[in-house]
């Protein structure tokens, strides 16, 4: 019959439009729409009806793996003191694809060599890619990627040394798994560096 | 992984001595052909030796040797190996090969390209025109000796970024944006400046005609912007009536010269630059690419790695499918219901590729010798979910919605044929090519990673019409899906990177070819080492690109409507075919 595969089709999209609407009776008394439970059924293998998320009400949760834009940590002392754990190595700046990373090394004034710590340190988030490199290979954990993606801004996104850092505990906070990781590795360089010096 | 075999045990020197020369280069391998008998060469490659299919055409500017190469990748239809053949010129201005359209229709656009960025005439050529390029620029970019605006040195990392990286600003070292330079006696504020003229004469030249009564022809410009034309690519068509009479594709808006940076990033910046190209499908790009590198490398890669990438790759196959279904189905005028249907398995997908290296679209998840990072914890239980559950069920309510549906298959069936005969020699791929009943699927033709473990069909359909090319996706999608099912079953534990991660990777001189199924066909990286941190030549065989040489035989005779059909059904994104 001529016109049954159109009628098919119709079928499938008011099956769609119906299940919401069954999904929503079956939620009665639960909150459906602005829980995080409900974004989660609703893509999920049971999520049958509505599929789509209402931002900037609602906000799809991110993964940990989540990069937009590095950010360097930095550690904070009993004085309140920030320590960037930055050396300006310069691996980020070399390993970053669109070159928008740009350092100053600092040296110390009186004998002129450099001292592990960056004098300025900029990205040029207009050109950052979010390629996540810098932070695969920093050998100091320094340089992370952020999860903040609400970066719209009228003017040009340089950001120098001061915006981009932010407190381990801030890192610890959006990347636990990564970051227990990485504590791990450290103190068992550590314990061995330790143990080497008391022999 | 094979490499390609010299001679292929056929003893080719011997059968066209004096013509041919195995390539001694260390790294390199091939044959160098006279550049005198190319034609009588490449014509008996097609019809006595069987290579019947050539995929890639490109040059490489060898600077200090002072000579320039143009490099054919041909292969046959019915699998194995493939046959490289160069042919060498001086290095002048321009350089002068003949043009294999006449035996390879395939390599039309393909030599447009190279004579834009390269400078390589090819004579013969019915239609060499500046293809990515506009007519008022000046030199060939892909020269050795071109230099782009605001050049600082020759290959990546730049020095004035560390340890003295005082911060400047594109726009401040050239406030007046007036470093744009034209070719001699091309001024397009004096005297009379008409772009399309050559373009124009170009789809007069190319209509055939027939006897009958003279009517009047009119030439019909779509796009750049166009929202049926997928991104910013633009078609123009010659008229007669309602009716299609010739069709030239025109690019290059969004043209940025990919291979230019290529080749000033070293190896593994190229990285997230290839998920650039088809960023619909960047898995599958970076896959291509690791493959040519570790060629040069000699590097193995772990079996959970490589497990990993082939569950990337299809699932990124089965996002595009979606994707490309989706975007038919509009141009075919069922407004965006198809589209969001097809949209929620896609985001489902992004949302594991998300999970597993960071970002849902630009992946860059590939490394040389491996993968980036493992799985986290609960993306391989995401993953079973949705192929075992979810996906299986909403691709056959994708084909309950769609494949009988009265409007898709007449605007579908019977609509922009491609005959099997024209599909090979346009060098159609992936499913253009496979639609028109040719069964050829380089995972099944030239196995790479590991997907000879893999049971699965190489999807393929006979009537080479829209319908067929709208069907012949869901058939790939099923397969993937069984792809990913097997590759979760047998999913082995271990390491994911061979060796330590490294920065600045060593790449031994030489010449490879890496080559993959990707969504929308064969898509290859051809990377020349010379044994310093930057590629010397990174060429993209780009299949969106590629299928549009048999845009304009297929639309020839239809009606103007259907341009966005078959458009659409050829399946291309702007980000790969401009590069």
């Amino acid at each position: 019959m001529y016109g049954k595969g159109i009628l098919k089709s119709l079928g499938v999209s008011a099956r769609h439009f119906i299940e919401t609407y069954l999904d929503d009776i079956r939620w009665l008394g639960r909150k459906r729409y602005g829980s995080p439970e409900g974004i989660v059924h609703r893509a999920s293998k049971k999520g049958r009806g509505i599929f789509t998320v209402q931002y900037p009400e609602e906000k799809i949760p991110v993964p940990e793996e989540f990069r937009f834009i590095p950010f360097l940590v930095y550690e904070i002392n009993s004085n309140g003191e920030k320590f960037y754990r930055c050396t300006s190595c310069g691996i980020c700046a070399k390993v970053c694809p669109p070159q928008c990373i740009w350092i100053v090394r600092s040296s110390d004034p009186a004998t002129g060599r450099p001292i592990p710590d960056p004098a300025e340190f900029y990205i040029d988030a207009d050109i950052c890619m979010n390629c996540g490199l810098c932070a695969e290979y920093c050998p100091f954990d320094a340089i992370k990627m952020d999860h903040n993606y609400e970066l719209a801004s009228y003017g040009r996104a340089i950001f120098n040394k001061e915006m981009l850092g932010k407190p381990v505990a801030y890192y610890e906070g959006i990347r636990p798994v990564n970051a227990a990781k990485e504590n791990a590795a450290r103190a068992a360089k550590e314990a061995v560096r330790a143990a080497r010096a008391e022999h | 992984m094979k490499t390609i075999a010299r001679g292929n045990a056929l003893d080719l020197a011997a059968r066209f001595p004096g013509i041919l020369t195995a390539d001694a280069r260390p790294g390199y391998s091939g044959w160098i052909v006279e550049k005198a008998h190319l034609l009588e060469f490449a014509a008996a490659l097609r019809d006595e030796l069987g290579y019947d299919y050539l995929s890639s055409v490109t040059g490489v500017d060898y600077l200090p040797e002072g000579k320039m190469e143009v490099v054919y990748h041909a292969y046959r239809t019915t699998g194995g190996p493939g046959l490289v053949f160069k042919v060498q010129a001086q290095r002048q201005d321009p350089v002068e090969v003949s043009s294999l359209v006449s035996i390879y229709p395939g390599a039309e656009l393909q030599e447009r390209e190279a004579w834009d960025l390269l400078g390589i005439k090819f004579t013969g050529h019915p239609d060499l025109r500046r293809i990515l390029m506009w007519e008022g620029f000046a030199g060939h970019p892909l020269r050795k000796d071109w230099k782009e605006a605001y050049f600082e040195e020759d290959g990546k990392p730049l020095k004035s970024r560390w340890p003295e990286g005082k911060i400047v600003q594109a726009e401040d070292k050239n406030p007046f944006g007036d470093n744009v330079a034209y070719p001699d006696g091309f001024d397009p504020d004096k005297g009379k400046y008409e772009p399309d003229e050559a373009l124009y004469k170009a789809l007069r030249e190319s209509q055939q005609d027939e006897a009958g009564l003279p009517t009047d022809r009119i030439i019909v410009n779509m796009g750049p912007q166009h929202p049926s034309t997928h991104g910013v690519f633009r078609v123009a068509v010659m008229l007669d009536g309602e009716t299609i009479v010739s069709l030239k594709p025109v690019m290059g808006y969004l043209h940025r010269n990919h291979e230019k940076i290529g080749e000033r990033n070293t190896f593994l910046m190229n990285m997230p630059y290839t998920d650039r190209l088809d960023y619909l499908s960047s898995m599958s790009n970076n896959f291509g690419y690791a493959l040519a590198v570790e060629k040069l490398m000699q590097i193995a890669v772990p079996e959970r790695a490589d497990y990993l990438r082939v569950m990337m790759a299809e699932m990124t196959r089965i996002a595009n499918h979606l994707m490309a279904i989706g975007a038919l189905l509009n141009d075919l005028g069922a407004y965006f219901t198809p589209m969001l249907y097809a949209l929620e398995e896609r985001e489902l997908l992004l949302d594991i590729f998300e999970a597993v290296a960071g970002s849902r679209m630009m992946c860059n998840y590939f490394r040389f010798g491996g993968v980036a990072r493992d799985l986290p914890e609960d993306a391989l239980e995401k993953i079973k979910d949705l192929f075992f559950e979810r996906l299986p069920r909403q691709i056959d309510e994708l084909d309950r919605f769609l494949t009988e549906n009265e409007i898709v298959r007449a605007r579908g069936i019977g609509q922009g044929v491609l005959t099997a005969e024209d599909a090979i020699r346009y060098s159609a791929a992936g499913p253009l090519l496979r639609a028109s009943a040719i069964p050829y699927d380089v995972r099944r033709a030239e196995p790479y990673s590991i997907y000879d473990r893999f049971e699965f069909d190489v999807a393929v359909r006979s009537h080479g019409d829209i319908y067929d090319r709208f069907m012949i996706r869901l058939d790939e999608i099923r397969q993937s899906i069984r792809i990913v099912q097997q590759a979760v079953k047998g999913l082995p534990k271990g390491p994911i990177q061979s060796g330590k991660p490294q920065y600045q990777v060593r790449v031994p001189a030489g010449e490879s070819y890496g080559r993959v199924e990707g969504p929308k066909g064969e898509l290859g990286f051809y990377v020349i080492s010379n044994g310093k941190p930057n590629p010397w030549r990174y060429h993209v065989r780009a299949p969106s690109f590629i299928n549009l040489t048999a845009f304009g035989p297929m639309c020839v005779g239809q009606k103007i409507a259907d341009v966005v059909a078959v458009l659409g059904s050829i399946d291309i994104v702007l980000g790969e075919t401009d590069r």
